[in-house]
């Protein structure tokens, strides 16, 4: 008669798969996960704590480096909560800008994803022709602001630099480029039946589950949930542009998938747009005072991340710090449901199903 | 940077010199934007203890002149308080008696759950309830902590309210008192609000509402961890950011590092 024996392992914190510097303590049965307990903080430098020393202006780098694959969707939450409290104005030229690079920051950060996802399930190559189109993206941050990652290009107010002669072409060009690019990913991978069959009803839940675990992004459109704050919460300029929003039905690692894809094409979709009625000039900063003091009061905003609902709740006290910094980072909540997810599952699933959540360490720690 | 930033030439009208004239113009130039009821009404001890200790860290660290300038900016902030102590009546009304203004889009709906947790929960479970305006008019209210956890269950499954998704948890701490603040939402209506308990600082307690959303798990253990608030009824209420063995909870406003020079 055979007999398993219980066995406890430990993922992470170094492992590659974990995207970061995560742990996770599982309980085997053999190669079934009977318990999973995940273990985090090793990347906590306590960004709310020091924020509450800092003007906001200097608080923008910090947010670059929670979610560092997406740091123009950070910028832009908390340049929007405090001009929101200040009931600032923001130049047209300047909103365009930051939605522009918002957009193409989604669609670099979908190719993160999609590379180091297939990387893990076990396809080398397609990390390879993910990254190289984002280099594309990340040369075209780079002219703007002279960084690949950590941007910190938005100010409250508007953006910091306006966009060098050519640059748009640049975006255009590269808008029309990559439909043909995801034509040639999907022909690579989207129909590869191993793939296939590592994600298609792996990890899966419903959408009541998804609402109830607070999960945001993919992670509850997989579910058919219609919930895109671009669209139900109109931020920006996102309420003058058309596109779609995509949604799932099955809420398993496959639907997670087919929405990132679709999500690409409708970033491209309102990039084309932007791009073309980009305001031919005009200012990039609004009217600030040099001093940037909230009101006393309390905001909470939210915009829609690559990953999900990013949140920021500021509390200030008039004064230039805030008194309390609090990021809703969609990473954290929505990693939330991992455990879950895991129970009654192989071991070979744990990196598929982690990876489809799509987190990344430095928002989970913040 | 400094008080005498202050002076830039589009800075928004702060009061920096003289107390009378300034805290009118103040007043003055801020009624068309936000109307003094939209905003955090504060109990007195809160007020007093703020205005004390604000003066407190300026006299240490601050020249005379700079002195000045934050009396001067304490007599804004009670204009402003005065200002607001008129529109606050029992709590729930936010219609202000000077400047005719339309009541906020979201008036009748905080009305409605306010009355709604009087009758179902009970006759004092909302101690304030007003419009947050500059958060796209956010209805606001603050709950009486022994009632939370029956009226928490009530913005889950009453019908009306149904709020199934909750967006986000922060927990604040205000030197006189904790808070814990839900953004609860109904992903149908899209209706969101700003629910508010306020919790002692010695022995901060909130009951958890891990059990009704899920979602609150991690957000509690958060605010527990970094703000040593306790959540009694949460399933695994353990540190998650910080070690296991760390002292204290950093957040907190009087937290001291035991190395300082980490």
């Amino acid at each position: 008669m055979i007999r398993t024996e219980e066995l406890l392992l430990n993922v992470g914190p170094q492992h590659p798969s974990t995207h970061g510097v995560f742990r996770i303590v599982v309980k085997l049965d053999g190669e079934i996960i009977t318990e999973a307990t995940p273990v985090m903080g090793y990347l906590h430098r306590g960004t709310e704590k020091l924020a509450e020393n800092l003007n906001f202006t200097q608080i923008i780098p910090y947010t670059d480096r929670m979610d560092y694959v997406s740091a123009m969707t950070n910028n832009y939450v908390l340049c929007h909560a405090v001009e929101k409290m200040m009931g600032l104005e923001i130049p047209e030229r300047a909103e365009f800008m930051r939605l522009i690079v918002m957009e193409m920051q989604r669609v670099a950060s979908h190719l993160v994803w999609w590379g180091t996802y297939l990387l893990d399930i076990g396809a080398m190559s397609p990390f390879l022709y993910a990254f190289s189109d984002r280099e594309r993206i990340l040369q075209m941050f780079n002219e703007l602001c002279g960084a690949r990652l950590t941007y910190n290009y938005m100010r409250v107010g508007g953006v910091k630099w306006d966009a060098p002669d050519g640059w748009i072409d640049k975006v255009k060009t590269f808008v029309k480029d990559m439909y043909n690019r995801l034509d040639e990913y999907h022909n690579l991978v989207s129909g590869n039946e191993i793939f296939l069959s590592r994600i298609k009803g792996i990890g899966q839940y419903d959408a009541k589950t998804a609402i109830d675990y607070g999960l945001s992004g993919a992670n509850l459109r997989s579910t058919g949930v219609k919930w895109d704050l671009r669209k139900a919460e109109p931020y920006s300029l996102y309420d003058r542009f058309e596109f779609d929003v995509p949604v799932g039905k099955n809420g398993d690692c496959f639907d997670r998938y087919e929405c990132r894809m679709e999500e690409i094409v409708q970033s491209l979709r309102i990039l084309e747009q932007a791009l073309e009625q980009f305001p031919g000039e005009g200012e990039t900063m609004g009217k600030v005072p040099r001093v940037i003091r909230p009101p006393a009061g309390e905001i909470y905003v939210r915009i829609e991340s690559p990953r999900g609902e990013i949140g920021c709740h500021i509390v200030s006290k008039g004064k230039a710090e805030p008194f309390r910094l609090k990021f809703r980072r969609p990473s954290f909540v929505n990693l939330q449901i991992l455990p879950k997810l895991l129970v009654g599952e192989s071991m070979t699933n744990l990196v598929t199903i982690l990876g489809g959540i799509d987190i990344v360490l430095g928002e989970v720690d913040c | 940077m400094s008080e005498e930033d202050n002076k830039g030439p589009v800075e928004v009208p702060a009061p920096t010199e003289s107390v009378e004239p300034k805290a009118d113009a103040k007043a003055a130039a801020e009624e068309p934007v936000t109307p003094p009821p939209a905003r955090r009404v504060e109990t007195d001890e809160e007020k007093a203890a703020r205005r004390k200790a604000a003066l407190e860290a300026r006299e240490a660290s601050k020249a005379a002149a700079a002195q000045a300038a934050a009396q001067a900016a304490q007599a804004g902030t009670e204009g402003r308080a005065a200002a607001k102590a008129a529109g606050d009546g029992e709590g729930t009304s936010t219609v202000d008696d000077e400047p005719p203004r339309a009541p906020s889009p979201n008036q009748p709906r905080l009305d409605r759950v306010a009355a709604l947790l009087r009758e179902l929960v009970s006759e004092d479970a909302v101690e304030e309830a007003y419009i947050n305006e500059p958060n796209d008019h956010l209805p606001t209210l603050v709950i009486k902590n022994e009632h939370w956890q029956i009226a928490a269950p009530l913005f889950r499954n009453h019908a009306e309210l149904n709020c199934n998704y909750l967006r986000n948890v922060s927990g604040v701490d205000y030197e006189t008192h904790m808070e814990v603040v839900y953004y609860p939402l109904n992903l149908d209506s899209r209706d969101c609000y700003c629910i508010k308990v306020r919790t002692d600082r010695e022995q901060p307690s909130v009951p958890s509402v891990t059990p009704i959303w899920e979602t609150a798990n991690w957000n509690e253990r958060e605010i527990y961890d970094l703000l040593g608030v306790d959540f009694p009824g949460h399933p695994d209420l353990r540190r998650i950011m910080m070690p296991d063995d760390w002292v204290g909870h950093p957040l907190r406003k009087d937290y001291v590092p035991l190395d300082p020079e980490v």
